[in-house]
C-alpha cells in the first residue's frame, strides 16, 4: 500500500531527465557541468576534476533532494546535490515550479498595460522589473522622458535596492542561524513599503513606473520622509553591523565559503553582486548609464575573494552607497512634469475629460486601442538588486508587444550555484543558495 | 578588472579595434563579414545558422567575455520585419546579447533559424553560461542547440507537449493540468 503511494507519488511528481540522474545514465560533459567545471576552449578546463572521479560506483554516493518545498530555498527552488558522506559533488537546481507564462502573457497585453504583468516578475524589486520594460518601451517608440521623471524613477529604484537588500540581509541571517535578524530586516522593509504605499498605493507589484513616466508625483512632504528613510537606515546598518559582521560565528559560516572565480563567474553570465565579489568592476548603472545614473556621485563595491562573505559585505555596502544616490536625488530633484506630455502616449488629464468630448474620446481610445509603437526590437539592461535585469522588446506596429522577453539575473546567477557548492557541505549550500539571492519569480517567469 | 585571472580571459580585447565594424566584405557596415545594424543606438549583427558558430567564435576572441542572453523570436506572423538585404528571413530567429566589460561594449546577434530545421550549434563551449538560457530557448521554442550538455525542459514539465511561446501555440487552449492527490 505504501510502497505503491510512493510509486505514485514519483511518477506525478517526477521531472524526468530534468532532474539530476545517476552518473553511468549522464554524458561526462553534464556530469562535468553539475560539477561546476566551466569548460572555456581558449583555456581549457579551468577546474581540475581529480575529487570527481566519474569512474567510482555510484553506490558510493547519494543524491539528496532539497526543496521544492524548503524554508531555505527562497521560495520554490528544488537543489538537487549529489554527495559523498557530506561532502558536495554535484549540485543541479530543478526550476519552474513558479512558472506561470509571463512573456507570452506579455504578448497579449498593450505596451501601456505591459507593466502590471512584469512587476510581478521579480516580487522583491518590482520597480527594477517595470523600469527594464519602460525603458525598451521607450526606447522603440521614441518617447522623450521628462526630466523628473527620471529622477523619481532613480529615487523609487534605490529604496527599492535598499528594501531588497535589507529583506536578503534577513533571509541570510535566517538561513544562517542568525534569526533575530529576520524580525529586524522585515522590519526595516517596512518602513520602506510604507512609503511605497503612500507613493504608489500599493506596497508591492506598484505598477508606478510606466512607459512614458510614472503613474503619478510624488505626495507633498515625500523629502521628509526620505531623510527620515535615510537616517533610520543608516542607523540600523551600524546595529547591523554590530549584530552581523562583527560576530564571528556568522563570519564562520560565510568567509571562504562558496568561492568563486572571476573567470568562472565572467563565463557563467553571472551578474551583479555575485559578478563584482570576484572582482569585476562590472554594475550597468555605471557602464551603461540610463537615467540620469551619470550625474550622481556613487561607488560601485567591489569584493576580492568572490565568497559568501564578500557578497554579504557587497550588499552591506551598497545599501549604504544606495542612501548615498536617494540623498542626491532627493536634493537634485527637478520641478516638472512627472510623465511625458506627448499626446499620443499619455491621456488628457481628468478635469479635461468632463467638459470637452475630444478629450473623452482620445482618453476612451488611449485606453482601448492602445498606442502604436513603430516596427524594431530593443534590450534595455538596468541594474536590479540582483545583477543585470534587461528587457528585449520587439515590436510588429501594432499596440501590443510582438516579443517581451526578460533576462531575469536571478535565473542566469542561479548556474553559480554548482561551483560555489562543489566540494564543500551540505550546510554550505544553504549559505550558497542564500548568497546568490534568487527570487524564485524572477527565476521562473 | 584587478583579478589576473579575468585580465587573461580578457587579454585579446587589444587587437586593433576588433570589434569595430570594418569594411571588408559583406557591405557597408561588417562584422566578421556579417551585416550590421544599428538602430536605436543598438548595434545587432545578423547570421544565419551556419554561420552562426563562426561567427560567435570570432567575437568571442574579439573579447565579448560574457553573453548576458540567449532568446528566440517566433516570426511566423510578422515576416516582414526589417533586416539587411544581405539576410534571408525565416521564422525563428535567435537572440544573443554579448558583452564587454572591459570595452563597455554591447553586441546583439540575430540569427535566422529555419522552421524545417530548427537547430543551431550551441554555445556552451564558448560561454558556459549560455547554458540554461539555451535550455529555456529550447523549452519555450522547439530550437534545437546541438552540442549542448543537457538539453531538457527547464520551465515548463517534462511531459509538456508543444512550445508555448511559438506563435501557433494558442494561449487557452491548452487546460490547466493540476496533478490529482492520490488517495
Amino acid at each position: 500500500m505504501t510502497a505503491d503511494l510512493v510509486e505514485l507519488l514519483k511518477a506525478k511528481t517526477s521531472e524526468g531527465a530534468q532532474e539530476m540522474l545517476a552518473r553511468n545514465e549522464e554524458t561526462v560533459r553534464q556530469l562535468r557541468h553539475e560539477a561546476g567545471g566551466v569548460l572555456r576552449l581558449p583555456e581549457g578546463v579551468t577546474l581540475d576534476y581529480g575529487d570527481v572521479d566519474y569512474e567510482r560506483p555510484d553506490d558510493e554516493t547519494m543524491i539528496l533532494n532539497l526543496g521544492p518545498s524548503h524554508p531555505s530555498t527562497h521560495g520554490v527552488l528544488r537543489v538537487m546535490v549529489e554527495i559523498r558522506g557530506e561532502q558536495v559533488l554535484r549540485t543541479k537546481p530543478v526550476i519552474g515550479y513558479l512558472h506561470t507564462g509571463m512573456e507570452k502573457t506579455g504578448e497579449e497585453l498593450m505596451y501601456h498595460q505591459g507593466s502590471t504583468n512584469v512587476t510581478r516578475m521579480d516580487y522583491l524589486s518590482p520597480f527594477f522589473n517595470e523600469l527594464a520594460y519602460s525603458l525598451s518601451v521607450e526606447k522603440v517608440a521614441g518617447m522623450d522622458l521628462p526630466e523628473r521623471a527620471g529622477w523619481i524613477r532613480m529615487l523609487m529604484c534605490e529604496l527599492n535596492r535598499i528594501a531588497s537588500h535589507l529583506l536578503w540581509l534577513a533571509t541570510n541571517g535566517a538561513d544562517l542561524g542568525a534569526i533575530n535578524m529576520l524580525v529586524y530586516g522585515w522590519r526595516d522593509r517596512e518602513v520602506l513599503l510604507s512609503f511605497f504605499e503612500k507613493v504608489t498605493g500599493l506596497r508591492m507589484n506598484h505598477n508606478y513606473i510606466r512607459p512614458g513616466g510614472v503613474a503619478a508625483d510624488l505626495p507633498d512632504g515625500w523629502r521628509d520622509d526620505v531623510n527620515a528613510i535615510c537616517d533610520v537606515v543608516l542607523r540600523r546598518m551600524d546595529e547591523y553591523d554590530n549584530l552581523l559582521t562583527g560576530q564571528p560565528v556568522l563570519q564562520n559560516r560565510m568567509d571562504g565559503v562558496g568561492p568563486l572565480d572571476a573567470a568562472t563567474a565572467v563565463g557563467l553570465g553571472l551578474t551583479g553582486p555575485l559578478l563584482r565579489s570576484t572582482g569585476v568592476t562590472y554594475d550597468v548603472r555605471r557602464d551603461f548609464p540610463y537615467l540620469l545614473y551619470d550625474q550622481v556621485d556613487f561607488d560601485v563595491i567591489v569584493g576580492t575573494g568572490g565568497d559568501c562573505w564578500d557578497r554579504f559585505a557587497i550588499r552591506v555596502n551598497e545599501i549604504r552607497e544606495s542612501v548615498r544616490i536617494v540623498r542626491q536625488v532627493a536634493k537634485m530633484m527637478p520641478k516638472g512634469d512627472y510623465r511625458t506630455q506627448d499626446k499620443k502616449f499619455t491621456p488628457p488629464p481628468r478635469n479635461r475629460i468632463d467638459e470637452s468630448m475630444e478629450a473623452l474620446i482620445h482618453h476612451f481610445k488611449l485606453f482601448t486601442e492602445g498606442f502604436r509603437v513603430p516596427p524594431g526590437d530593443a534590450y534595455v539592461p538596468v541594474e536590479s538588486p540582483r545583477g543585470e535585469l534587461g528587457c528585449y522588446i520587439v515590436s510588429d506596429g501594432t499596440s501590443r508587444p510582438y516579443r517581451v522577453h526578460v533576462r531575469a539575473p536571478s535565473f542566469a546567477n542561479l548556474q553559480g550555484l554548482a561551483p560555489m557548492a562543489r566540494g564543500g557541505f551540505i550546510p554550505d549550500v544553504i549559505a550558497c543558495i542564500s548568497s546568490i539571492d534568487p527570487v524564485l519569480g524572477d527565476v521562473d517567469r | 578588472m584587478s583579478d589576473a585571472a579575468h585580465e587573461s580571459q580578457v587579454g585579446q580585447t587589444e587587437e586593433a579595434g576588433a570589434g569595430a565594424p570594418s569594411e571588408e566584405g559583406g557591405g557597408p557596415l561588417a562584422l566578421h563579414g556579417c551585416p550590421v545594424t544599428d538602430e536605436l543606438g543598438q548595434r545587432a549583427v545578423h547570421t544565419d545558422a551556419k554561420g552562426y558558430l563562426p561567427l560567435m567564435e570570432a567575437l568571442y576572441r574579439d573579447g565579448f567575455e560574457s553573453c548576458i542572453g540567449v532568446t528566440g523570436v517566433d516570426y511566423l506572423t510578422h515576416p516582414g520585419r526589417q533586416l539587411p538585404a544581405e539576410v534571408q528571413p525565416e521564422r525563428f530567429e535567435v537572440v544573443v546579447e554579448l558583452v564587454s566589460f572591459s570595452r563597455r561594449e554591447r553586441l546583439r546577434v540575430r540569427c535566422q533559424v529555419p522552421e524545417d530545421e530548427p537547430v543551431v550549434p550551441s554555445l556552451f563551449d564558448l560561454w558556459p553560461g549560455s547554458e540554461a538560457h539555451e535550455r529555456e530557448t529550447f523549452d519555450m521554442f522547439g530550437i534545437r542547440f546541438s552540442d549542448h550538455p543537457d538539453l531538457t525542459r527547464i520551465l515548463m514539465p517534462e511531459d509538456w507537449e508543444g512550445y508555448p511561446l511559438r506563435k501557433d501555440y494558442a494561449t487557452g487552449a491548452v487546460p490547466v493540468r493540476f496533478k490529482e492527490v492520490p488517495e
